[in-house]
């Protein structure tokens, strides 16, 4: 006689409709995120990483803020440039905020002409990244050279609560140290796209995997990121 | 005829990737020691991992020696115990445990064990290592630098940390321990991105998430933790070194240091509490987790039986996981909070322990008439489960603040933790090297130094770590170098301690047998063949043993069914490994 005995728990290799979809794909073989490559993943899973690192900087600071004993200084003085006579606060900042997404626009076609397999608009275009992104680099430079100019220091500041410089020299310098990376990044990854790895799946020198255009994808991933997080350093240091 | 169907499918699977090109070694050095093969980076990492545990373990005894017999050993004073005290802390639970789960047996069991070739990156896999070792080096340079290691406590809590009073505080202790935190974050993410994203993106044809072993669950998991925990540490380690080098004063409150006012003020040291633990307690589940998962597999395999709640088991462990994100204030209960805090710290500490108890039912309903063979591997589970329940119970004391303010800084606290998160992954720890010895080297671990290391080690480390709740109960503080003449303390304390002293030196030398079994046995043990333990999951049905580069040979394998298939009524054989299809009839010799 016949007798059937489950030994197993699993699904079914079919793949349902709608959410239960979504489930199944997620927990199938080989891959939990169909259509994703390993490089992509990866640096998705460094980002949150990366978000948590950058969330206790911003915690940290929002926390010394509030409990510092004395008054922390006002931002839209001390961020202030004079030009032509007139104090007019946070324009610097604004620039910089507008070089730096003005970036992140530039990054996007390079990505979508990565793609297309038009090797030069897209070295193009990621130079064009990476020259935005060093522009922000220097002028947030300008920006810590006219602070310590005034007597800011890590340590102390002309105007209230010590914590200011340490915070923000700590958490624009963690973030400006990022952009440069990225900048590095850029330049590495257009030179590849412009010697044409990508068509002939030249093997990369630290993973000796087959190099693609998804390569410039990542790149922008990142910087995308990086972008992101200086919205948010933005609005905690300058708008508050 | 009996017909069985096991396993949920007959069909095989197509496969959406191509397989990988290996990078080939080309020299001795690309081989053996810049290797980017996952199996030789999980030795290296096991090895380096060892050594300094063994460090750590003589600093051990050392304190014991000091605490059992004061007086006697006029070298260790008060600095050179909270010297000790501080790098033992450490490296047991991060340059041991942490690097040990996760580099060692995560690289070398997740590939093999999910089907994979390789890592996904081979070569950050590699650095992962470098920075490992070099955060060790940097770590034990502190030993030989002027003013010796930091004697700050393992948690560093400032301002003490950074202050004069403090071993290492002004010199070069507390710079070299942080920086080699930050080292060893840096090359652990290279690492745990690696893990994350081969047990994410690289398993075999038909190795589904839940047909994935529990050792992969809590591996994978508790990397997942790790990284989004270790950023805390990391925050709080680059912030304490500005305080320390440039004078800012994020943890530095106004303080008055041997008479003269500090120019720094107005930080907050609860902040560095809240990183710290923020990290640390996730840190305690870093470990616990891989432990978890290795020990079901263990006794599932050595009880013939499958793993009974297998969905339970992976849920749990992806819950305590989630949860232990939000209990970390636990752990300052002392340091002064909102009662509304507290409450709510001690209710999200007690529901962990719904899951965790879960997990310790289903491991005895495992064990619950099945065929348990007493292997080493499954006495060392089985200690597991005695000290992790012990060190449970004493958890959920101290995670009531009532209880938790009186017994804070005793040594109860340090018999809970030591029986939680120290003796209790350790026996996974060492359950788990009788249990994949054979596979690294092709050769069994003696039994007979195996029996004595046992039981040496279990019931030392019981006697060593559960007299001390009741010294706790007495009101014998922690981190006390020597407690001199006290009304409260009772004449039987010091002999109690005494006897502490002796086990850990008898336990410590039970360690020596065990490394010298692992060398020892390289050469003359049994050979074991390729599955001695008839064990289901994918590494030990590798074409080699031990499996060579590339793990799989020509042909990668498929799963056909999930990793507990034992003891099925009407199989030939009372396992049928995951890659078997059909009826559970074998099809093929099993590679030795
Ligand atoms: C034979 C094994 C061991 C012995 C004899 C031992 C002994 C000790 C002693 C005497 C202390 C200091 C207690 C005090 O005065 O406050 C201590 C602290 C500690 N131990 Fe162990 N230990 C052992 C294994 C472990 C393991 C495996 C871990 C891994 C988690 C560990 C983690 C710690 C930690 C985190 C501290 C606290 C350090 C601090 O207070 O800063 N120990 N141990
Ligand atoms: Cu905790």
């Amino acid at each position: 006689m016949a007798q059937t005995i489950e030994t197993h728990t699993g699904e079914t290799l079919q793949r349902p409709l709608g959410l239960r979809g979504v489930a199944a794909d997620l927990s199938s073989d080989q891959r939990a995120f169909k259509n994703i490559s390993w490089g992509k993943a990866m640096m998705w899973i460094f980002l949150l990483s990366d978000t948590f690192i950058f969330g206790c900087f911003l915690v940290a600071y929002m926390t010394a803020r509030m409990s510092t004993t004395i008054a922390w200084p006002n931002p839209s003085e001390v961020f202030a440039l004079t030009i032509g006579g007139h104090e007019i606060p946070l324009i610097l900042i604004a620039i910089m905020t507008f070089v730096l997404i003005s970036s992140s626009g530039t990054m996007a076609m390079a990505v979508n002409f990565g793609y297309r397999r038009d090797r030069r608009t897209t070295a193009i275009m990621m130079l064009l990244t990476a020259v935005l992104g060093a522009t922000f680099v220097g002028m947030q430079a300008f920006e810590w050279s006219k602070l310590i100019s005034e007597g800011v220091r890590p340590w102390e500041n002309p105007w209230g609560a010590a914590q200011f410089g340490s915070t923000f020299f700590m958490i624009t310098g963690f973030h400006g140290t990022h952009v440069t990376i990225g900048v590095i990044f850029l330049l590495i990854v257009a030179r590849k796209v412009w010697r044409g790895d990508f068509d002939t799946e030249r093997r990369g020198f630290f993973t000796s995997r087959k190099g693609n255009y998804e390569v410039v994808e990542i790149t922008g991933l990142y910087w995308h990121f990086v972008d992101l997080v200086w919205v948010f350093i933005f609005a905690f240091f300058y708008l508050w | 005829m009996v017909d069985i169907r096991s396993g949920a499918s007959e069909a095989i699977p197509l496969a959406e990737v191509e397989d990988v090109e290996l990078y080939h070694p080309k020299s001795w050095w690309t081989h053996y020691v810049f290797s980017q093969d996952a199996k030789i980076i999980a030795i290296q990492y096991s090895m380096t991992a060892i050594a300094i545990g063994m460090v750590a373990l003589v600093l051990s005894w050392l304190m014991r020696l000091q605490l059992g017999f004061p007086g006697y050993f006029d070298f260790i004073d008060a600095d050179h115990y909270y010297q000790f005290i501080t790098m033992h802390g450490m490296i047991m639970v991060i340059y041991l445990l942490t690097a040990l789960f996760l580099g060692g047996f995560g690289n070398y069991l997740i590939p093999l064990m999910i089907g994979a070739r390789d890592m996904v990156f081979p070569y950050a896999n590699m650095l992962s290592y470098w920075l490992y070792l070099l955060a060790v080096l940097v770590l034990v340079s502190g030993f030989f630098l002027p003013g010796g290691p930091t004697g700050a406590g393992w948690t560093l809590y400032p301002p003490q940390a950074i202050l004069s009073g403090t071993p290492g505080g002004q010199d070069w202790g507390i710079l070299v321990m942080l920086f080699s935190l930050i080292l060893f974050i840096i090359g652990f993410t290279m690492g745990g991105l690696n893990y994350v994203v081969t047990v994410l993106q690289a398993r075999a044809r038909g190795m589904t998430l839940m047909r994935m072993p529990l050792t992969i669950w809590g591996i994978f998991t508790a990397t997942v933790m790790a990284l989004l925990a270790f950023p805390a540490l990391f925050v709080a380690c680059v912030m304490m070194l500005f305080d320390r080098l440039l004078g800012t004063s994020f943890f530095m409150p106004a303080i008055v240091e041997m008479g003269q006012q500090l120019q720094q003020s107005g930080g907050s040291p609860i902040l560095f509490q809240h990183l710290f633990w923020f990290f640390g307690h996730p840190e305690v589940y870093i470990v616990a987790l891989p432990a978890f998962g290795i020990v079901s597999d263990l006794i599932s395999t050595h009880a013939r039986k499958n793993i009974f709640g297998y969905r339970m088991m992976v849920w749990a462990i992806v819950i305590i996981g989630a949860l232990s994100f939000v209990v970390w204030a636990h752990h300052m209960y002392v340091s002064g909070m909102n009662p509304k805090f507290g409450f709510f710290f001690a209710t999200t500490t007690l529901i962990i322990a719904v899951p965790t108890a879960i997990k310790v039912y289903n491991w005895v309903l495992t064990l619950w008439r099945g065929d348990i063979h007493l292997t080493l591997p499954m006495l060392f589970a089985l200690a597991f489960i005695v000290t992790f329940v012990n060190g449970g119970l004493t958890g959920l004391f101290l995670g009531n603040v009532v209880v938790d303010v009186p017994l804070s800084d005793t040594m109860f606290v340090v018999a809970h933790f030591h029986m939680v998160m120290g003796v209790a992954p350790i026996m996974v720890v060492f359950g788990a090297i009788y249990h994949w010895y054979p596979k690294i080297t092709g050769r069994m671990l003696n039994e007979a130094m195996g029996q004595i290391h046992f039981w040496v080690t279990f019931l030392g480390a019981y006697l060593i770590f559960f007299p001390m709740h009741y010294l706790g109960l007495l009101g014998i503080p922690r981190r006390y170098h020597e407690l001199g003449e006290t009304a409260f303390i009772p004449e039987s304390a010091h002999t109690l301690n005494m006897f502490i002293s002796v086990m850990a030196l008898i336990v410590g030398a039970a360690q020596i047998l065990f490394l010298f079994n692992l060398a020892w046995s390289l050469k003359r043990g049994k050979p074991s063949g390729g599955n001695p333990w008839r064990a289901t999951t994918l590494e030990w049905q590798t074409p080699q043993t031990p499996p060579a580069h590339g793990n799989w040979g020509n042909e990668l394998p498929v799963v056909y069914r999930w990793a507990y298939d034992y003891s099925v009524p009407g199989a030939a054989e009372d396992f049928i490994p995951q890659n078997q299809p059909g009826l559970g009839m074998p099809t093929r010799e099993h590679a030795s």
